[in-house]
């Protein structure tokens, strides 16, 4: 079904309510004195989305806008995905002691607009719709990141987000320049049409995907696109930095599927894609190739860090690389796994960056001797939740983070790909080593004769207990998720 | 020769591609060689209309509807907004370190 702009209206309710929410936001940073209420507002706003979100979720695919914005299954699973992101973002930052010397009433409209834009990267149907979503999307990410006033590390992370975003980006549009002159068209459906009847030169095409692959990489951070991330996470402030993390990898993941998915490969029998575009060059081998290199680059430079946060982005990296496994393999059981493992990572990461920001907010530092003795400091509750975080970032079982790698190593070993599958689990040791670091200093450690006593922030610990309740029980009953990604494969096809 | 003469007076979508691809690659030269944060971002305003190029090319030449030339509208808007972003962040790189030179504001490092 394609939908006119008027009655495409009728199927958009979550993006009305979130930009009515941020609308809204800017009329009352300009006449409420009392910026707390503004958090308050955007929370409710997205709680109102989320609902909308789940109660769109099930209905028949649908393109609205003539076209321009793909509405189904697919969509919605990274709307939803966006949003509890956002929700926790916005419950971190009333928290955080960092948010609060930033102007509040432009934090809570900059962050919002962000996650605005994050929808229309999962539902862009069209080459323009997603290059403005992922504009959207960066833009707002370099306002955020050098937000804190006065601060060194922030203004020079901001820069180099500004630096890399803008070339990768640019190489990205540079590549689609080329597909839409080869296909003739900026519409997904059309591209896949002319891509199977073989339209356009193998070469040119192959170079065209890689630097569309450069753009989508950036924002997930693969390798060789990953320099920015350690910088950006360890000089924004953590609110954002965990929102990131997650969200914008989710993001990243939903351009990236349904460019190379839906719109240039075809979906055979019993899940299979086959990719069309170019069959005499061997794409999946780079994909591999970039999957192995992003994994051990990421796992390797985690190895010395000292600053927790930066520790946290070269995992966010081999992360990165987990998730692009599934890509790999090109069938349906490689899309599941990769859906799933975005909600365990989205969890678990945002768990582990709530411990950051109560560490940061108690202590005013984030490298590892502040971790020292942690929970014989006042903080065992934060200790032992963080504990269960970087173990289920390691793929430890009975967490959630174990489920996750266990399908997607299924999926590639399935596939046929020992190498890579080989890769992974060599990988996998290397990052016990930092996990298991950071949970040594808090428990075995002794604290230091400065170090003072750590209380968590009031608010954190409701989100901080319900994020590692989820993480162990989704280790344990993972059923009703995984039920809800295979679901979510809906895509629009015509 | 009559073709090549051809070539040369009748300017077609090839001449098109190539000035975008030489925009393309020097818009990359030079945000890799420059210090200078404000060049840096004048590269990527490069490397943003090399495509933008591209894309009135094709649609002038090959697909035959203002696609691309609403595509490159788009562009110039959002690399207006990209420019506006990255001068107030150059700006505030000056306040702090007293120079835009991207080599002397190097604090984030492993």
């Amino acid at each position: 079904m394609d939908l006119g702009n008027l009655a495409s209206l009728k199927l958009f309710h979550p993006e009305i309510v979130l930009a009515g929410t941020i609308i809204l936001l800017t009329i009352l940073d300009l006449v409420v004195a009392n910026k707390r209420l503004m958090a308050y507002v955007g929370l409710a706003g997205c709680l109102v989305a989320l609902a909308a979100t789940l109660e769109l979720y099930g209905t028949e695919p649908t393109l609205l806008f003539h076209r321009m914005v793909a509405l189904d299954n697919f969509a919605l699973f990274f709307k939803v995905v966006t949003l509890v992101a956002l929700v926790a973002a916005i419950w971190m930052s009333i928290g955080s002691g960092e948010v609060r010397q930033v102007h509040l009433g432009e934090y809570y409209i900059v962050l919002l607009t962000c996650g605005f834009g994050m929808f229309f990267m999962a539902s862009g149907n069209n080459l323009l719709m997603a290059y403005l979503g992922l504009e959207l999307v960066s833009l707002t990410s370099y306002i955020l990141t050098g937000m804190l006033p006065h601060n060194r590390r922030s203004a020079e992370a901001a820069l180099k987000y500004l630096i890399y975003g803008g070339v990768a980006s640019g190489t990205m549009i540079y590549g689609m320049s080329w597909v839409f002159g080869m296909a003739g068209s900026l519409d997904y459906a059309a591209i896949n049409a002319a891509m199977s009847q073989g339209d356009g030169n193998e070469a040119g095409l192959f170079i065209a995907f890689v630097f569309i692959l450069a753009g989508f990489g950036y924002k997930m951070a693969f390798a060789p696109f990953h320099m920015w991330s350690p910088d950006v996470y360890q000089g924004a402030p953590t609110p954002f930095t965990g929102f990131l993390s997650v969200a914008s990898n989710a993001a990243g993941l939903a351009i990236l599927i349904r460019f190379f998915y839906p719109a240039v490969s075809t979906l055979g029998q019993e899940g299979i894609w086959t990719f069309q575009a170019f069959p005499a060059l061997q794409w999946t081998d780079l994909l591999v190739a970039v999957s192995i290199v992003t994994m051990t680059w990421g796992n390797l430079s985690a190895l010395n860090q000292n600053n927790v946060k930066r520790l946290l982005a070269y995992s966010g990296i081999a992360h990165a690389g987990y998730i692009m496994m599934g890509l790999v393999v090109l069938n349906n059981d490689g899309l599941t796994a990769m859906l799933f493992y975005v909600v365990v990572y989205l969890i678990m990461n945002l768990g582990a960056f709530l411990v950051v920001m109560v560490v940061a907010n108690a202590t005013g530092r984030e490298d590892m001797e502040a971790y020292r003795g942690l929970a014989w400091r006042g903080a065992a509750f934060p200790a032992v939740c963080m504990a269960v975080f970087v173990f289920s970032l390691t793929g430890l079982p009975p967490l959630a983070g174990f489920i996750g790698k266990l399908l997607l190593f299924a999926a590639i070993i399935e596939g046929q790909f020992y190498v890579l599958a080989v890769a992974a689990i060599i990988n996998t040791v290397i990052s016990l080593y930092y996990y298991a670091r950071i949970a040594k200093t808090m428990f075995l450690d002794d604290p230091g004769p400065d170090d003072g006593p750590v209380t968590a922030t009031a608010s954190a610990v409701p989100l901080l207990g319900a994020l590692m309740v989820l993480t162990v029980v989704l280790g344990v009953y993972w059923g009703p998720l995984l039920d809800y990604t295979t679901g979510s494969l809906g895509f629009f096809m015509k | 020769m009559a073709a090549y003469v051809a070539m040369l007076t009748k300017v077609g979508l090839e001449h098109y591609l190539v000035v975008g691809g030489i925009l393309f690659a020097l818009g990359i030269y030079i945000v890799l060689t420059r210090r200078n944060a404000i060049s840096i971002l004048l590269g990527v305003e490069l490397i943003l209309n090399s495509a933008g190029l591209n894309y009135v090319a094709f649609s002038h030449f090959s697909t035959g509807n203002v696609d691309g030339q609403i595509y490159t509208v788009f562009i110039i808007m959002l690399a207006a907004s990209e420019a506006a972003i990255g001068l107030a962040i150059v700006l505030a790189i000056y306040q702090l370190f007293a120079t835009i030179d991207v080599e002397a504001t190097e604090t984030l490092k492993d």
